[in-house]
């Protein structure tokens, strides 16, 4: 298959398919899911509102909804503050397009946002001033080197007695306050420059957060939101797989074995999870 | 009050590598063996189609879940040491077949020069090469009577390599041939070569071709799908204890694996061990299950901990130097692994496939392979390139001085995806008397026993070593035609983060009960019928990765519990040659 995800007319093409596998789920959770290809058109004509929604830009359909940050306020600072760090562009779409603000919605309300299998017992440092700032990113290159990364710290990092959905709350309030104090402003009315720079002085901890380091949940927010750009569509974010076209990545494959040796660069239309499972 | 279960021959704690094989050679001798497994049972169709990065990479599907057990970490004897709450920041593998299924599949023999560093240190730079700090020991066994056990566990698990040009005699190749090789292989050993090196193929534990093993277990080709290392196999196509060593213990009937099984302690009574003890997680009961022998063949830091709790054996005392449980605890951590990343402007790699450990390296660098005359440190490491695959949200590689976010990370990390490589140092870590392992005194895992606790800090020669290999990786970047060459800066600390899965020690090897837990054949000194196998017995960690090393000392283990089963008795003569300094 060609790779069309340079062109610009294909926004609809992608809205439509994020449409049809919707309609499958809901085929699939009335007839047991065994007559996917023959519903679709039924469902199609059946329900052109849900067409419609999806249509709209920021929409992935029914499934885009919030079920953990209540406030539609928190949400929009989320959103704004996600499109600051990986934004729209010439190269393609930014953070609210590929819908990462509902993957780390979704994310938070689950057992990661609950520390579910992390070690939550006490004591915990309460004077994290006195602790430093920890869980610094260590992410950004797993694979190799990056001397920007490698931070000394003289203590094990995850410290604060708050699980990352509380976090998260805090910090995105956190962002909204800092704001107003410096510009008198919501976040989500600044500039995009004045939005990088309250988003900056968490970065670089010259914001108090309690019980946490600012920098700590600046990170845990870049982490999130480039998870939510190249995980798999499953989990709400790099919506269309508009993240992996962006990088030329292909998505779960079943072999390699016959290209492996070749020279040149292949670019192959993205697969999901869903469709390698479907075979 | 715990059940008490009928008693078997072999009680095993741990179904990794080294559980496997223990399992799998006693059950085939006809042993009747029970081997404990904390974690779920997993069989190949768990990892049947999951190809999921944020799940596996990035949420730690694979690994211990934290919440019951961690443990904690400080640098210096004198601190309170901290929980390492996180799976980012702790990873150890869990359920049926333990790390050894989500291993990458690099298979290094460790060098002639691991097994007698010390001896071989001094014979060649005399006494003062080793700093006073130092604890490094010779193994009170040489690679020349490990052969036999590389060998055979090189065979089971179907290894595909080449052997190193550099290496020491082997009495067989690798059973299988080297990998395809992509682009950046060839790429790296076309240059390396040119430059007067000797590169050749990462052995690897992903098979080059289909393969029956010496017990009759067929091992699946390799697809290059990249999802390996932190994944299980979705075609069999890893070697890993799943398609290998637990299937043919189970084929003996003489084999039985417990699942959801948490061991609290190794029972024991007049010296002798009389069983284990563990928790049912699914129920909550509690059980005892008695044995003949017991072998702890957990992770390190399991094994040790088991050891503390169970109050077996002198834990060591930093203050005195003296006792032996927890003594030379050893690891790599962030000051390995560093090296040189290239960026190409014009060239671009198919970086989305791969294979845990497809990959060339050389070993030029590697043990006492260079004279360390004008060197301020000992020992060295492989420099290697590896092709695991990337995953999209693994591949953000800019180059230095992109900023981390906004639009022009967006750019670069976009425009890089796929045209960037890395070359590395996987340089050895020497033991110190500061670094060890005991009990923390405040914080506690769910049943109320405590963590184990970690101290370590580098060493002095531990950054200079890094500096070293970093800056011939840069070379051989820089060779291989990169535009842009970034370079790792070597840590001055530790950062208390436990995530190459490569920590050892604390359970050593050697010929004297004084400096050691375990003689050759992994038994205790102290206490005949139990053996602690694994990664615990390394008195220091070689240039190389360990898991080769792991399935040698399980062959050799079993050979020696086999012999106790028989004969009983301590299998190996203590010889007083102490050569730890005393403290005063």
């Amino acid at each position: 298959m060609a790779d069309k995800s340079t062109d610009p007319n294909e926004k609809q093409g992608m809205s439509r398919r994020t449409f049809l596998k919707n309609s499958g789920l809901v085929a699939g959770g009335v007839v047991g899911g065994s007559l996917f290809g023959g519903l679709i058109t039924n469902q199609i004509k059946k329900q052109p509102e849900v067409e419609e929604l999806s249509d709209a830009k920021i929409s992935g359909g029914l499934q885009e909804a919030r079920i953990f940050i209540n406030r539609a306020e928190d949400f929009a600072i989320l959103s704004a503050a996600t499109e600051r760090i990986f934004p729209a562009d010439d190269l393609g779409p930014g953070a609210i397009e590929l819908g990462v603000p509902y993957f780390i919605d979704k994310q938070l309300a689950g057992e990661w946002g609950n520390n579910a299998k992390e070690y939550m017992k006490g004591p915990f440092i309460t004077n994290i001033q006195a602790a430093g700032a920890h869980n610094e990113s260590g992410e950004q290159d797993k694979q190799g080197p990056n001397s920007a990364t490698q931070v000394p710290v003289p203590t094990p990092r995850y410290q604060t007695i708050m699980n990352r959905g509380e976090l998260f709350i805090v910090g995105l309030r956190k962002i909204d306050e800092v704001a107003q104090e410096k510009y008198d402003t919501r976040f989500v009315d600044l500039s995009p420059e004045e939005q990088d720079d309250v988003l900056r002085m968490f970065e670089e901890d010259e914001v108090e957060m309690k019980s946490v380091g600012a920098s700590n949940f600046f990170y845990l927010l870049l982490s999130t939101t480039l998870e939510g750009v190249y995980a798999d569509p499953v989990y709400g974010g790099n919506k269309n797989m508009m993240g992996w076209k962006m990088k030329e990545y292909p998505g779960p494959r079943m072999s390699y074995l016959d290209v492996i040796e070749e020279e040149d660069f292949i670019v192959m239309e993205p697969e999901s999870l869903r469709q390698y499972q479907g075979h | 009050m715990a059940v008490k279960l009928p008693k078997v021959d072999v009680v095993v704690v741990g179904t990794g590598w080294a559980g496997g094989v223990v399992s799998a050679e006693l059950s085939k001798a006809g042993y009747k063996v029970v081997a404990l497994e904390r974690g779920k049972n997993v069989t190949r169709s768990d990892y049947i189609g999951v190809k999921d990065e944020l799940r596996y990479t990035n949420r730690y599907e694979m690994m211990q879940d934290l919440s019951s057990e961690t443990i904690t970490s400080r640098s210096n004897i004198d601190e309170v040491a901290l929980p390492v709450r996180t799976r980012k920041e702790f990873m150890a593998g869990t359920d049926l077949g333990g790390g050894s299924v989500h291993w990458a599949g690099a298979t290094y023999r460790w060098r002639a020069y691991d097994f007698e560093i010390r001896s071989k240190t001094i014979e060649r730079y005399g006494k003062n090469k080793i700093p006073d700090d130092m604890s490094i020991q010779d193994w009170g066994i040489t690679y020349e009577e490990m052969e036999p056990y590389y060998d055979r566990w090189e065979k089971t698990a179907g290894i595909s390599g080449e052997p190193d040009p550099l290496g020491d005699p082997r009495s067989d190749d690798y059973p299988n041939p080297p990998m395809k090789a992509s682009p950046a292989i060839n790429l790296f050993m076309e240059t390396t070569k040119k430059m007067g090196y000797h590169p050749y193929r990462v052995a690897a534990g992903n098979l080059s071709q289909t393969y029956v093993n010496p017990d009759g277990e067929q091992l699946n080709q390799c697809m290059f799908c990249s999802f390996c290392t932190q994944y299980g196999c979705d075609f069999g196509a890893k070697s890993d204890p799943l398609v290998t060593v637990l299937p043919t213990a189970e084929k003996t009937g003489n084999f039985e694996a417990r699942t959801g099984a948490y061991v609290r302690r190794v029972l024991h009574k007049d010296g002798k061990a009389t069983g284990v003890l563990y928790v049912d997680t699914m129920t909550g009961e509690e059980f005892e299950q008695p044995a003949d022998v017991v072998v702890l063949a957990a992770f390190t830091l399991t094994n040790n901990r088991l050891l503390l709790l169970s109050k077996i054996g002198q834990p060591y005392d930093p203050k005195t130097r003296t006792g032996v449980i927890g003594r030379n605890f050893n690891a790599q951590f962030n000051n390995t692994f560093l090296g040189a990343r290239g960026y190409f402007k014009d060239k671009k790699f198919n970086y989305y496939m791969g294979a845990g450990a497809l990959g060339a390296t050389l070993s030029d660098f590697a043990g006492d392979n260079f004279d360390h005359t004008d060197l301020d440190f000992i020992n060295g490491g492989g420099i290697e390139i590896r092709q695991y695959g990337d995953g999209a949200i693994a591949t953000n590689h800019v180059p230095d001085g992109t900023p981390s976010w906004g639009k022009e990370f967006k750019e670069n990390s976009i425009r890089y995806a796929n045209r960037s490589l890395v070359v590395w140092y996987t340089m050895a870590t020497m033991s110190y008397w500061h670094n060890y392992l005991s009990l923390d005194p405040t914080y506690t895992d769910s049943l109320n026993d405590p963590l184990l606790r970690v101290t370590y800090k580098y060493g002095k020669q531990d950054k200079p070593m890094a500096e070293f290999g970093i800056e011939k990786s840069r070379e051989i970047m820089e060779a291989m035609g990169a535009d842009i060459v970034d370079v790792d800066e070597a840590p001055d600390e530790f950062d208390h983060v436990y995530d190459g899965m490569h920590y050892a020690g604390g359970v050593i090897i050697g010929a004297d009960p004084a400096t050691s837990a375990v003689n050759t054949y992994l038994q205790m000194w102290d206490m005949d019928n139990l053996f602690v196998v694994g990664a615990s017995a390394f008195p220091q960690f070689a240039g190389h990765h360990p898991t080769a090393t792991v399935g040698a000392v399980a062959y050799r283990a079993a050979e020696g519990i086999e012999n106790y089963l028989k004969n009983g008795g301590q299998l190996v003569q203590v010889k007083n040659e102490s050569n730890i300094k005393s403290i005063s």
